[in-house]
């Protein structure tokens, strides 16, 4: 649909055009969103006005002051109601600020903040002709190999970009899971892309790898975001409005009032059955669910290792945000058709990331397919269509996200002359080298197994518990013999770590900035915390489960 | 008053804390330290023994509510301490018979390096008896059953570098093992049948439960017992567990550990009054045991291991009399009182012979040593006369007591009971007979012997300070080592007529288990004259056979009866063909069962799922062309899916 034909429906249908009202907008209550979106902007400015030596720090300053102030709003507007019993729909119907929406960007947040951490990590590359440098090339523009590139190495220049980036990636993320019409949904999807696509081709070293794998990422998220976008496109011409209230009451059956320019659709359930499973694809692709998970190795193998961590994480939280409101919200009247279809997704998304993993060989592509399988036990937790359902799946994103960042963090600390160390055979051994390290990333590899008193096992009981309870005991039970398959390679990778020969020419533990340890550090304190005594925070995510219609 | 039971078992709970932790420094005094614990708990045992006497006979339990230990739901476990009749009797035993053996070993393992971790050890075993006669509940039973049986192993195996020893602890350890299941599962039984396993609930509903019920808890404690009462088919660790010194022999492994199956047997006797069947075994049990542990105990050179048999018939005895119900009650645990003071006395005469003559325990190197021991000799002789049964020591009135009841259980059981029970009492008199006049009478065997083979039973440690090649010069002991052997001849000679006269200790333990006069078909002068037949007849034999002939210094090849016997009655080479090849067989089987089937399901899902994922791994070939027609194909598949859905 054309922004024209969209317009021209828009002005028919708000006449007379003296009756618009100003837009009230509630500013306070949009607080996180702007303040993220703000800072990102301050930061082009300061790419644009601060001297080159200085916008490293003022960068890393203003993103962490930006997302700790967003953090505290979000926090404040919890603490004011807002999750619980002011839930309301603000600026005009477009953003929801509900229980679920809070506790995700709180989420979000925190993860943005702790993949900051890693992005600013200036230790772990030897020093570029006297200058510290990070994980992101030289100058992006520069063909790899050329001499524009070595000139760039050789002045010491720095991507300062990627906060910004990072900031405008994390402002569409808030915005995701918090959309309450398609239109908000569709910008805070392409919000949240672009600059995730363009960080991806920034790596500093195997820049050609990078480069294929944020085209890779580019090519098929726009192919998905032309699904959403005529998925959009039918649902409106079903219900006759992008508001998700709307298409819920007219799913429902309890509008009266049609429009009378589109008598003709509305009501055809076609229309709604295709747009709906068309959107709901154009999540699916961003969670990584089979069979729209095939960028997920290449784009997580490719990308700078931080972001690849943040993108992990927070991606998948967003996009499950937006997914459970979507499915929550918008279609719940028909949850007999879309269900049976979400099992299949899930079944294969469990099973596909899980048996695949077994071969890996790299450990960044290991930890995809491992994000692969957990999409499809988050998608096990979405499908129970119950307040459980919901607070369970909070709670596995929110133990997820860290533990997937903290793994990633570590994966940049192990290195070799190429950089980064990936391939598996090389982790052999490095317990015995580096038995902190190795210890550390056997508590992220334990947690993604699911073994009590991590993360992993409480989510996953959590999640798990809610879907028996909701009827899909057969969902359950593959959902445990994926986790069993996938507990094979976890395994491996710890009995590899502790119980091989270290090799002559193994790689060496870089050791990081305060940053970095701090990172990971928070990974594992989470992912103990949550995984010792979940009980405060599975009340937390439970008194955050309901949406606002 | 109460408040005194908790110190009781305190004391050598901290001297072994202290002597096990304390280190090197504590090594000159250690031993006093040990010796000091056990008897001041022998001394808060008197005070409140005292006190017991001047309540009324139906005052005289004492309970001490220390802090509930387990509180889930319905399961309350409680560190209780209750002290009667019954545990008192054991109190005064555990820590008299176990301060005198204290200070014995003060002079007998003088010369052993590690004489201060011995202490510890034995305080240790203090503390777990004490705990375990005091405990108001099954379940702290369980732990100073358990605590018995680790200071039983530690102090078996103490001369750790002797193979044998350590052997020897670890199948001490093994069969009794098999005896401590039985009791947990009866814990659990009682937990599901009367929903506590305190004394109080379980013993007074025992008329609320099924006869099967009871019968299966009674036979799960009779196994217990059997493990640690050396009782048959679990006897075949006690032999053996004579490795250790010869106090831990004395104390443990005749006066006070290897009794308390009895104990167990007389506190739960209300599960067994209830329960027939089990009563029976129990009797059972006791009868083939007395007469099994007497045989081997004939066919033994080795003078502990003599005793030891003698220990598991006498034991026998009290477990056959404890079967009998309120009939042998109270009489089991006359006889186990004065066989604790005789047998504690008998191996502390043992430990006192081979202490003067270099460490040997074959008694075929022995004879004539009278002259050269008198203390040790009178003592033993005592212990001697006692454990026979002479009249008007201790085991002619405690023994006597338990013939009676076995007739007075009455019928053909009657009978056949009574019956071993005498045949006991003569093959006893004629082994007790064999060792007297082995070791103290006839030539003496000692002088002019060939050095000892390499094979023979290795010396104690204490002999490297002999010299192993010199001729040895029988000596007395020390008299820190004959004291407490005087003091519990005098308990031999003199307790048996002390409980007797005028039913004292009948009146003194009624109240607890209960006692009831049987149908005898013979009179009580009848049973004691069979009975002193029985004693001339073994002494008789003894007396043609060793006393009359010289002993030859080489065992004879001997009868098939004999030379069984020599091999504990081929216990081990029954549990070798049976629990051992058949285990073997069952874990090679199971074994087998792993590797094909198992492991092959196993492996076969693992390699199957592998094969599958090296092929989708295909699917993922790098070419963003052939991601974008899967997902087309999948977002075609998902719209069909849910308009096939809804056409459904």
């Amino acid at each position: 649909m054309s922004a024209a034909a969209v317009h021209s429906l828009w002005t028919t249908a708000a006449e007379p055009i003296s009756k618009i009202d100003a837009p009230k907008i509630e500013y306070g209550q949009l607080s996180p969103t702007l303040i993220v979106v703000g800072a990102a902007l301050i930061g082009v400015l300061i790419e644009a006005f601060v001297p080159r030596r200085s916008r490293y720090y003022a960068q890393v300053f203003l993103s962490a002051v930006a997302l700790c102030a967003a953090f505290a709003a979000v926090v404040a507007l919890a603490a004011d109601g807002f999750g619980t019993t002011k839930a309301h729909i603000a600026a005009m119907g477009a953003i929801a600020v509900d229980g679920p929406a809070l506790f995700l960007q709180g989420t979000i947040l925190l993860a943005g903040l702790v993949g900051l951490f890693t992005f600013a990590e200036r230790r772990l590359d030897p020093a570029a002709h006297g200058n510290r440098v990070d994980s992101f090339a030289a100058q992006a523009a520069s063909v790899p190999g050329s001499d524009s590139e070595q000139a760039a190495v050789k002045a010491g220049f720095t991507t300062t970009e990627v906060f910004p980036l990072l900031l405008f990636a994390i402002g569409g993320m808030l915005i995701f899971p918090a959309a309450n019409d398609l239109l908000t949904l569709f910008v805070a999807l392409e919000v949240l892309s672009l600059p995730l696509y363009l960080l991806c081709a920034l790596a500093r070293r195997k820049r050609l790898m990078s480069q294929e794998a944020a085209v890779k990422y580019f090519l098929l998220g726009a192919f998905a975001s032309a699904f959403t976008l005529f998925g959009i496109a039918l649902l409106y011409g079903y219900a006759g409005s992008v508001s998700y209230a709307r298409i819920a009451e007219v799913v429902d059956g309890t509008v009266t009032n049609v429009d009378p320019a589109l008598a003709n659709t509305m009501g055809n359930d076609a229309l709604l059955l295709i747009g709906g499973a068309m959107l709901a694809m154009g999540l699916l692709f961003k969670v990584g669910a089979v069979p729209f998970h095939m960028w997920t190795p290449d784009v997580y193998q490719g990308a700078p290792t931080p972001v690849t961590g943040f993108m992990a994480a927070a991606t998948k939280v967003a996009a499950f945000g937006a997914l459970l409101r979507l499915l929550y919200v918008v279609l719940p009247g028909l949850r007999w058709d879309w269900r049976p279809v979400m099992w299949a997704v899930a079944i294969i998304t469990m099973l596909g990331g899980a048996i695949v993993a077994i071969t890996q060989t790299d450990i960044k592509r290991l930890l995809a397919y491992s994000s692969i399988a957990h999409a499809g036990f988050i998608l096990a937790g979405v499908i129970a269509t119950s307040k459980d359902g919901v607070s369970s799946v909070l709670f596995y994103l929110a133990g997820y996200s860290f533990v997937t960042i903290g793994a990633f963090a570590v994966v940049t600390l192990v290195r070799d002359a190429g950089g980064e160390a990936t391939h598996l055979s090389k982790w052999a051994g490095l317990g015995r080298r580096s038995p902190l390290v190795a210890a550390v990333f056997a508590v992220f590899l334990l947690a993604f197994a699911g073994i009590p008193l991590t993360s992993g096992f409480a989510g996953k009981f959590a999640v798990f518990k809610a879907a028996a309870d909701g009827g899909a005991v057969p969902l359950v039970v593959i959902g445990v013999i994926s986790s069993a398959i996938a507990a094979f390679f976890y395994i491996r990778v710890i009995v590899l770590m502790f119980f091989s020969e270290p090799k002559p020419d193994g790689p060496t533990v870089a050791v990081p900035s305060p940053m970095t340890m701090l990172a990971i550090g928070m990974g594992v304190a989470v992912t103990l915390v949550l995984g010792v005594a979940p009980q405060y925070f599975l009340d937390l995510a439970s008194q955050a489960g309901v949406f606002v219609r | 008053m109460e408040n005194l039971i908790a110190p009781l078992i305190a004391a050598p709970l901290l001297g072994a804390a202290v002597l096990l932790v304390g280190g090197r420094r504590l090594d000159r005094v250690g031993h006093w330290i040990g010796t000091l614990l056990s008897t001041a708990s022998f001394v808060f045992g008197l005070i409140l023994f005292a006190d017991l006497l001047g309540k009324g006979a139906e005052h005289r339990t004492l309970t001490q509510h220390l802090w509930t230990w387990i509180p889930v739901g319905g399961f309350q476990a409680d560190v209780t301490f209750r002290l009667d009749q019954l545990s008192m009797t054991f109190v005064l035993l555990i820590t008299g018979v176990g301060s005198l053996i204290h200070l014995y070993s003060v002079g007998y393992m003088e010369h052993d390096e590690r004489r201060r971790r011995f202490f510890g050890y034995l305080n240790l075993f203090l503390a777990a008896m004490l705990l375990l006669v005091l405990a108001d509940n099954y379940l702290l039973l369980y732990v100073g059953w358990e605590g018995v049986g680790l200071a039983s192993y530690l102090l078996i195996g103490f001369w750790q570098h002797k193979p044998s020893a350590a052997t020897a602890a670890k199948k001490a350890f093994l069969v009794n093992r098999v005896g401590d299941m039985g009791l947990s599962i009866a814990i659990m039984l009682m937990f599901t049948t009367f929903g506590s396993f305190a004394f109080g609930p379980v013993l007074s509903h025992t008329g609320d439960a099924s006869e099967g019920k009871l019968t299966a808890i009674g036979l799960m404690l009779l196994l217990a017992a059997c493990g640690k009462s050396a009782q048959v088919p679990l006897q075949s660790w006690l032999g053996d567990a004579m490795e250790g010194p010869t106090p831990v022999s004395a104390l443990i492994h005749a006066a006070t550990m290897v009794t308390a199956g009895v104990y167990l047997i007389v506190r739960s006797g209300a599960v067994f009054n209830a329960a027939p069947d089990a009563q029976l075994a129990v009797t059972v049990v006791g009868a083939v045991t007395l007469l099994f542990g007497a045989i081997v105990g004939c066919a033994k050179d080795d003078i502990k291991k003599a005793l030891a048999g003698s220990t598991m018939s006498q034991i026998g005895y009290m477990v056959l009399a404890a079967g009998l119900g309120p009939i042998g009650y109270v009489f089991a645990i006359m006889h186990l009182v004065t066989h604790g003071f005789f047998k504690a006395g008998l191996f502390l005469g043992a430990g006192s012979v081979m202490h003067g003559m270099n460490d040997e325990v074959d008694m075929r190197r022995y004879g004539g040593l009278r002259k050269y021991m008198p203390v040790t000799f009178i003592t033993f002789g005592l212990g001697y006369l006692a454990i026979i049964g002479f009249p008007g020591l201790s085991g002619f009135f405690s023994k006597d007591k338990i013939i009676e009841a076995a007739f007075a259980k009455g019928g053909t059981e009657g009978w056949i009971l009574g019956g071993a029970a005498l045949l006991g009492a003569a093959i006893t008199a004629f082994y007790m007979t064999r060792v007297m006049l082995m070791t103290f009478f006839g030539e003496e065997r000692w002088r002019n012997q060939p050095t000892r083979s390499p094979g023979a039973p290795s010396a104690e440690p204490a002999a490297e300070t002999h010299g192993e090649h010199a001729e040895p010069h029988p000596h007395e002991s020390p008299k820190v080592m004959t004291i407490p052997m005087i003091v519990l001849a005098v308990g031999s000679v003199f307790g048996g007529a002390f409980f007797s006269i005028g039913d004292r200790f009948l009146h003194w333990l009624e109240p607890v288990t209960g006692h009831s006069e049987g149908d005898s078909p013979l009179s009580a002068a009848a049973v004691t004259g069979a009975t002193m037949v029985c004693l001339v007849i073994g002494v008789a034999i003894a007396w043609a056979q060793y006393g009359r002939k010289p002993v030859p210094a080489v065992a004879p090849r001997g009868s098939l009866l004999t030379r069984a016997a020599r091999r504990d009655l081929l216990q081990d080479d029954f549990n070798h063909v049976v629990l051992v090849r058949g285990g073997e067989h069952l874990t090679r089987s199971l074994v087998y069962v792993d590797h094909t089937l198992v492991d092959g399901v196993v492996n076969g899902t693992a390699a199957g799922f592998g094969g599958l994922s090296g092929r989708l791994r295909r699917l993922q070939n790098g070419f963003a062309r052939s991601y974008a027609v899967s997902m087309f194909g999948g977002a075609a598949l998902l719209v069909a899916a849910t308009l096939l859905m809804r056409a459904v």
